[in-house]
Formats: C-alpha cells, structure tokens, sequence
C-alpha cells in the first residue's frame, strides 16, 4: 500500500472529518432546497468538530477531569479541543437558527423553498 | 499599568452590553443610548490612539490577568487604534446619515433592534482589531457575520429577504474554511496564540516539515476571508445585499464589514504566519490577480448599473481589488498602500451611501439613475457629498482616494516587473472606469428638471451634520495624507513584531 494511502487509514478520524466537511460544503453551496442547504451547513460544521475533537484525543488517557486527586497531566487527553468544540457548536446552533427563522419568512412570502426559483419570484416582485 | 490600556477591552465588552440594552428598550431610547455610546467609544479609541502614538509601540492586555495559553489576550498598536477609531467614528456618522431611513423601512416596533444590531457588529469590530488569538477571531467573525446579516434583512420585503440568505449562505461557506484553517494549523502546531503560533511557524517552515498542509491552510484563510470581504469570483451576493439594504446599512456593509474581514486576514499574514512565509508560498499572487480583476470587473460592473446603490455596490467590489491588490504586491508598501485604503474607503463610501439615501428622500423613495436627476438642487448638502465623494473616488489630488492610488502606484513601482506594469495599467483602466460612471452620475444630479408631484422638505439636521463631517474627514485625509501614511507604515512595523 502507498504511503500516502496508509495515512490517510492510520487517521482515520481527521480521514472521515474531512470527507464529512466536503459533503456538507458541497451541500452548502450547490444544492437547491433551502432545508437541505442548512443541513449541509450542519454536516460541515460537525466535520470540524469531529477534527478538532479528533485532535485532542489522546488514545489511552481519562477525560481531563479530577476526581481522585491526580493531578499528573500526562493521565488526561488535551481539553483546549473539546472547549473549542463547545464554543464551535454554540456559533453553530445560532447560526442555524437565524437561517431557519430567514428560511420560515421565505417559505411564507413565496410558498416556496427551492432557492432559484424564490430568486426569480423576488425579482419579478419589484418589476 | 495606565487606565487607557483597559479602553480596547471596555470598547468591546461594553458595546455588547449595549446592544443587549437596546433589544429591551423603546425605539427612541434605544437610539440615544447607541449613538452616545458610540461617541463614547470615539473618545476611547482616540485616546487610545494618542497613547500608542506618545508610546510608540504596542501593548498586550491578559483578560483576567491569566498568562499566554490558558488567557486570552488582545493586542493593540497604534494601527489597531487608528482602525478603531475610525470605525467607531464612521459608524455614528453612517447611522446618523440614514437615521430617517431607519425609522421609516424598519417594521414598527422592531426599530431598536435596528441599534442591537449595530452595537454588535461594532463590538465584533473591535474583537476582530484587537484580538491577538485565533479562535477569538473566528466567533467574532461569526458574530459580525450574523449582526451585519440583521442589519441587511430588517427593511423587510422579498428581495431583502433572499438578499440576505445568499449573503449568509457565501458568509457561512467562507467562515467554514477560515474554521478549517484554523483547525488544521491547531492541529500542526498545537497553539491557538498568534505569537505563539508565529514562532512554531517559523520553526517548521525553517525544517520544510509540513510545507504542503502549510500551503493549504494559508489558502483557506485567504479564499474564506476573500468570500467574506467580496473578492472578485465571489462579490455575486453583495450588490444584492448592499443594494437593496437601508441607507445606514448600506453605509455600514460597504465601509467597514468587507474591511473587518481584510483586517483579521492582514493580521493572519502578518502576525501569525509572517511575511516572509508568505512570500514564499505565493499565495499573494493569487491575491494579487484577482485583486486586478477586481479593479477591472467591479468598475465594469459598476458602469452598467441603472440603479444608484447598486452602482455604488460594484464600485465596493473595485474598491476591495484595490486593497487586495496592495496586499499581493508583495512588500511592505504594498501592505501600507492596502491598510490606506481600508482607511480611504471607509471614510468614503459610507458617505456615498447616505448621499443617495438622501437622493431618495427627495425623490419619491426611488433611485433609478432616471428617477434622481436633480436630487441634488433638491438636497444640496447629499448633492455636495456625493461629488465629493464622486471625485475621491475617481482619484482627484486633495481627496482620499488620491492618496491609496498615489501610495498603491508607489508601491506598484518598488515592485518587481511584471508586477508594476500590471498594476499600473489596473489602476489607469480603473480610474478611467470610474470617471466614466461617477461623472455622469454628477451630472445626472444637478441637472434641471421640472419637478412636478415631488413633495421637497428640508433634510434633516443629523443627515446633513453627518454628511458636513464626512466631508470635511475625506477633504482632511487628503490634505494631511503624509501624516497618515506615516502613522499607517510605523504602525505596521509595530504590527508585525
């Protein structure tokens, strides 16, 4: 086998995150459905985070948290990662939200929620 | 340490809170509360200015006094001052410049989130000036997205409403490559701290470790920024958003949003991978061609427009090739020439933007170039801005925008070959362009026409305050150009220690 292909299975993590990220940024970007962009939108931030967790893991070692009094920090994983994760994920969710509360306003103004088409409907509106 | 350096932090946090006050206030209160605040935070990032000046170099401020990697810090020289100030100014000037535009095309009873929205995106600013780490940025960056995302949808009808989708979606395309960016570069060198960053950069780059993740990583910053602030192949969704937006937020998105986006990428070049790596991976020729093309496509853009704020849009797209191409022609000056520029244009077009609100006002709500002939005997104060601005544009001596096309040439000519003959010929096109559909536009203004069935009353006072200001900035600028320069070009080395 390659060596170019042994990496890509010996990361497997970082491998599928970022497979993850094409799919949602291809999603994003080229598909139609308003509903089916903001999944896509989903997919591509949980492929970030499913990197950055992937990070921080150290194979072996305890989720950095102290209940017996050890404080030796090569027992635990990297927590720097993990933080970031939950700050990603709230930026996410807001984000999410604004575009479902803009996507509900478009499906009442054009009935629609094929984004080319409510295009052409918003154009001909001002003419 | 001395009271001044808590300002940078203040402006920030405070800006936040404001905007949260303002979602529970009444409209007129909401309104008060802004625009002081916004003057207050003036004051603060001027004297913040002076005393990097009198310092003459930059300090870090420890939120919670908690050392490099557990503690998040912000930075500030005097080219982070002079930025700030000159948003916070710009800011107050562009809300006051639309103000009777706010209250009319927002919905009734929703007009103080008008003023939640923009004290957050002036605190996201901030962040995004200030922040000396990278993932801080990056919230921020999201943060400013979905404020200046607001600001576009709150005048509500159809086509603001998918104007701001499209926004959001390229918004967020480009945000998730900058993430990614940052992820991998986390991931190579196991610091989130620019400095820190730096230094293992440099230390990798020295061994050729890493060469090929480096190079693609500083292309995810540069195409995710570049989505962001509207470089040439992916400025489609801003003549829709700033087009048919509110005067103020027009104002707002053209003259300091794009710039916010410039600024954290700038810092990326400079203070995490330093210039010299930057050099070497070639990214900036990239920037570099498509700033031309910028230049080029925007102005033509711009010339075909029927519709004045639209017109003025696309000459925002020409305007960020300008800076991109100070940022790829690969020197020091050039980065001077495309931090000049940020400053030119925002002082700018803001005031081009209220101007045409003000056309509007006197001309039955519309603006169809047909629609606005002889706005300006109607409104002589916006008549008189825009032909200020109109000229600074096109690049008259005594007005901002001569002093970026003066300091871009420069650094066009201390650059290689190919690149200054290129650059030249960009910026001769470009300035033809824009001659060829301001002057019309003047023209077009204070033409004479019989106005029948158009109702005319006075402008209002804080629109014609605001416009008075902005010309008097953009006639300052050009008049004390070497001082400014100097300022910028000492701030950068600061920037870049």
């Amino acid at each position: 086998m390659p060596e170019f292909l042994k990496n890509l299975f010996t990361n497997y993590y970082e491998t599928g995150a970022v497979i993850l990220f094409g799919i949602g940024f291809t999603t994003l970007l080229m598909h139609r459905n308003l509903l089916k962009k903001i999944i896509g939108l989903n997919f591509m931030d949980s492929g970030l985070y499913l990197f950055l967790a992937a990070k921080g893991y150290i194979a072996g070692r305890l989720a950095p948290i102290i209940t017996n009094g050890d404080t030796d920090p090569t027992k635990y994983v990297n927590p720097i990662p993990t933080g970031l994760v939950l700050t990603g994920i709230v930026v996410s969710v807001s984000v999410t939200a604004f575009l479902l509360a803009l996507t509900c306003r478009l499906y009442d103004k054009f009935h629609t929620l094929d984004i080319d088409e409510i295009t052409y409907l918003a154009r001909k509106e001002r003419e | 340490m001395d009271l001044v350096q808590n300002f940078p932090f203040l402006t920030i946090v405070f800006s936040l809170t404001c905007g949260v006050l303002c979602a529970v206030l009444r409209p007129k209160a909401a309104k008060n509360l802004c625009l002081t605040w916004l003057t207050l935070t003036f004051a603060m990032s001027l004297s913040v200015l002076i005393y990097t000046l009198r310092l003459d170099g930059s300090f870090v401020y420890r939120m919670g006094k908690w050392n490099a990697p557990w503690g998040n810090e912000i930075r500030v020289g005097p080219l982070e001052a002079l930025m700030a100030t000159a948003f916070s100014g710009v800011m107050l000037l562009s809300l006051l410049g639309g103000m009777g535009h706010i209250f009319s095309d927002c919905e009734e009873g929703k007009v103080n989130l008008y003023f939640t929205m923009s004290s957050l995106l002036i605190s996201s600013l901030f962040a995004l000036i200030y922040t000396n780490d990278l993932f801080t940025a990056y919230v921020f960056v999201e943060i400013n997205t979905i404020a200046s995302c607001a600001l576009v949808m709150l005048k509500s009808s159809g086509r603001t409403l998918v104007a701001t989708t499209k926004y959001l979606i390229m918004s967020l395309l480009g945000s998730g490559l900058f993430l990614l960016g940052i992820v991998i570069l986390y991931g190579i060198t196991g610091e989130l701290l620019m400095e820190s960053i730096a230094v293992k950069v440099r230390e990798i780059f020295a061994t050729g470790e890493y060469s090929l993740p480096l190079t693609v990583v500083i292309g995810f910053f540069s195409v995710g920024l570049a989505v962001k602030s509207a470089l040439f192949p992916f400025h489609s969704w801003l003549p829709d958003a700033h087009g048919s937006a509110t005067a103020s937020s027009s104002a707002i998105l053209s003259g300091l949003v794009l710039k916010g986006y410039i600024i954290v990428l700038i810092k990326v070049f400079y203070r995490v991978f330093g210039l010299r790596v930057i050099m070497a991976e070639r990214v900036s020729n990239f920037l570099f061609i498509f700033g031309i093309l910028a230049m080029i496509f925007g102005s033509v853009g711009a010339l075909r427009e029927r519709d004045i704020k639209r017109m003025l849009a696309y000459s925002s797209v020409a305007q960020v090739g300008y800076i991109y191409v100070g940022i790829g022609t690969h020197s020091e000056a050039g980065m001077v020439a495309a931090c000049v520029q940020i400053l030119a244009h925002c002082v700018t077009k803001p005031m081009l933007f209220c101007a045409a609100g003000g056309f509007m006002d006197v001309s039955n709500g519309k603006k169809a170039m047909t629609d606005i002939k002889g706005a300006g005997r109607r409104d002589k104060i916006a008549g008189a801005a825009f032909t200020v601005g109109a000229l600074s544009m096109v690049g008259i001596p005594f007005f901002a925008g001569f002093v970026t096309k003066l300091t871009l040439t420069q650094a066009a000519v201390s650059s290689d070959n190919i690149r200054m003959v290129i650059a030249l010929a960009a910026v001769a096109v470009s300035t033809l362009l824009n001659a060829l559909y301001y002057i019309p536009v003047i023209f077009n203004i204070f033409s004479k026409t019989e106005s029948t069935g158009i109702k005319t009353e006075r402008p209002r006072a804080d629109h014609a305050f605001a416009l008075c200001v902005f010309m008097l900035l953009n006639v300052c600028f050009g008049v004390f150009s070497q001082e400014l320069v100097d300022t910028v070009r000492r701030g950068l080395e600061l920037f870049g220690m």
